[in-house]
């Protein structure tokens, strides 16, 4: 078909291709560029730092901004928190909605229509950001981890197509897993979740990232700030100490330039390593399902 | 007399027979889904208590709500938070910022996307499409701090690369951060580089699914590319466009609380306070509960107002709606 259209085409056609290649690397390197300059920054000296504006390479080649992060004590408890807060959110997220997709994707299953429907409704309508936090707060959530993990737990929007992949599933597997004996639990367990390892992963890197990223919430519900996450250690580090305004931390790092790219690349590198499993699946992922609500 | 009774009795046996087969009918349901009904019993209890009960307490919006009295127990004050609200100076300001801040992401950031989705589109070395996509999908997936960070960087007063670049060419000495006037292009900035590639999805998605015959049609008949694409392209993909536009009318008082949170500063506030960051600093930071929850209803109010709206407007003019 490619070549079909390709004999087509006019001379104006090939400007035209040529033209539209020419814009659409640019934008690719738009997109990419900020990055790259980031990622030379934190291996710049202070002093390239200081005297040259822009590159993408650095002269000499130092360590001293990562040597500085990782000695940070600081820092390191914020990269910890914010992996582990990450790994055991995921997880309960998962499996959270997971079991709740599971019965879902049962037509017969009486009341199912109506509980979906009322999670529907928390898609147009919610409490509100203070409603919300004062709910976290009657918890007794506030100054806990758990704030970060829980009030998202199920993402109404995951479990729909969760469920319909669900439905899809052919539904011979399921009913000869019954005819062997195996009630639902043992049937979600062994060949429901394992055939659905794929959509499943999907949504795990998309809470991950999620979780990872979560700037709001530790802002929220931490007030204490040896609980801080990278996201609340980076915002100290780039944004915050320009307005010099908020409460300083005694055993925050001077604010040299270099530290802030090299936090930078350690806040993105997770989200940069685990993009090409996302993106194998996420076009699909986000498509399966979600046109038929 | 005993001819009645007997029926009478046969009626009750019958009515009894009724309850009891009912009854057992629940019984048997409710043995064949008890593991189902199980597993609902977590993400139930999610629901209620993360979803709903924060629906509950958003009547404190209507109530003068102290803490150790509880969101039952707090007096009744009608809709003075919302009066209050709607007669503050506060109020034009935020709907003002916040409806600018919208239109702009809409007549600009909106078609940018189509207009990415329809260049990809009609790239034909494939190479160069994926790169391309896998490029401009990846802001996405950093958080708003990352690119708040990135800004402040590439912006910083006299180092930064783009404060250099851009006062150097046009020979001013503009303070990006702290001037109001450059507050909403650089939001605008940071959104179109952070989701356009993103938005291009479901656009991509929408135009691998146009008939190809209708193309080779047109080509037979002689349309060029441009016309192609005027003619046969745009107007299928229209139902799509539609459809993300009334979802984007639903959005319009959300403009996303990180972001601006992140770029507000005391030099830009009086074109960065939206509704968002507002209810935050009004009752997380102020501890004023009813009145900012009384800001954040209105908002959820209009938004669901809005949304209902755009999609009531997109079937009436003959277009697919969402609902």
């Amino acid at each position: 078909m490619a070549r079909e259209k390709y004999r087509f085409n006019t001379p104006a056609g090939r400007v035209f291709d040529v033209f539209n290649a020419v814009l659409l690397i640019a934008i690719g390197i738009v997109a990419l560029v900020p990055f790259i300059y980031v990622l030379a920054g934190s291996f710049a000296t202070e002093a390239e730092l200081a005297t040259r504006s822009f590159f993408l390479w650095p002269e000499t080649f130092s360590l001293d901004a990562y040597e500085a992060i990782f000695t940070s004590p600081a820092f390191i408890r914020a990269l910890i928190t914010t992996i582990a807060v990450t790994a055991v959110g995921t997880l309960v997220q998962l499996m959270l909605t997971a079991t709740m997709a599971y019965p879902l994707s049962k037509a017969n299953l009486p009341g199912g229509r109506l509980i979906l429907s009322l999670i529907v409704f928390t898609m147009v309508f919610g409490g509100g950001m203070i409603p919300t936090f004062l709910v976290v707060k009657d918890l007794g959530l506030l100054n806990n981890y758990w704030a970060l993990i829980l009030p998202m737990a199920i993402n109404p929007f995951s479990l729909i197509i969760i469920k319909n992949f669900f439905q899809q599933l052919p539904a011979e597997l399921e009913e000869s897993a019954k005819i062997d004996g195996a009630n639902e639990l043992q049937t979600l367990w062994n060949i429901v979740l394992p055939l659905s390892k794929p959509v499943l992963a999907t949504f795990a890197l998309f809470y991950a990232v999620g979780i990872w990223n979560d700037f709001m919430s530790p802002l929220l519900y931490l007030n204490d700030n040896s609980m801080w996450t990278l996201q609340m250690f980076l915002r100290q580090v780039t944004v915050a100490t320009d307005l010099s305004v908020v409460e300083q931390d005694p055993t925050q790092l001077p604010p040299a330039q270099g530290i802030k790219f090299a936090v930078i690349i350690v806040a993105t590198l997770p989200i940069v390593l685990f993009y090409p499993f996302l993106q194998k699946h996420f076009a699909k992922g986000m498509l399966i399902g979600s046109v038929k609500g | 007399m005993a001819m009645l009774d007997t029926a009478v009795t046969a009626t009750e046996t019958l009515t009894v027979q009724k309850q009891s087969r009912r009854r057992r009918g629940v019984r048997v349901q409710f043995t064949q889904f008890k593991w189902l009904y199980l597993l609902l019993v977590p993400g139930i209890v999610y629901f209620l208590l993360f979803r709903y009960w924060p629906m509950y307490g958003a009547i404190i919006a209507f109530k003068d709500y102290v803490p150790f009295l509880g969101i039952a127990d707090s007096p009744w004050v009608g809709f003075a938070h919302f009066e209050d609200f709607f007669a503050s100076p506060d109020f034009p300001r935020l709907l003002g910022n916040t409806i600018i801040l919208a239109l702009l992401s809409l007549l600009i950031a909106f078609p940018l996307t189509i207009i990415v989705a329809l260049l990809l589109n009609e790239m034909r070395v494939t190479i160069l499409k994926r790169t391309t996509q896998t490029l401009i999908y990846v802001p996405h997936f950093l958080s708003w701090t990352v690119v708040a960070s990135l800004t402040y960087l590439l912006f910083a007063l006299d180092i930064g690369p783009l404060f250099q670049l851009v006062n150097g060419v046009l020979g001013t000495d503009i303070n990006f951060l702290a001037d109001p006037a450059w507050f909403r292009p650089i939001i605008v900035l940071q959104d179109i580089w952070k989701n356009t590639g993103w938005g291009t999805i479901i656009f991509l998605a929408a135009l691998a699914g146009v008939d190809q015959a209708q193309y080779e049609a047109a080509i037979i008949d002689g349309a060029g590319r441009f016309q192609r694409v005027w003619h046969i392209t745009i107007p299928s993909i229209m139902p799509t466009i539609i459809v993300m536009l009334v979802l984007q009318m639903g959005q319009i008082l959300n403009t996303g609380f990180e972001q601006i949170y992140l770029m507000t500063n005391s030099l830009n506030r009086s074109v960065a306070d939206v509704f968002d960051t507002y209810v935050y600093f009004m009752g997380i930071t102020q501890g004023s509960y009813s009145y900012s929850t009384a800001v954040g209803l209105f908002k959820a109010v209009v938004g669901v107002v809005l949304i209902f709206g755009a999609n009531w407007v997109a079937k009436r003019f003959n277009q697919v709606g969402i609902f």
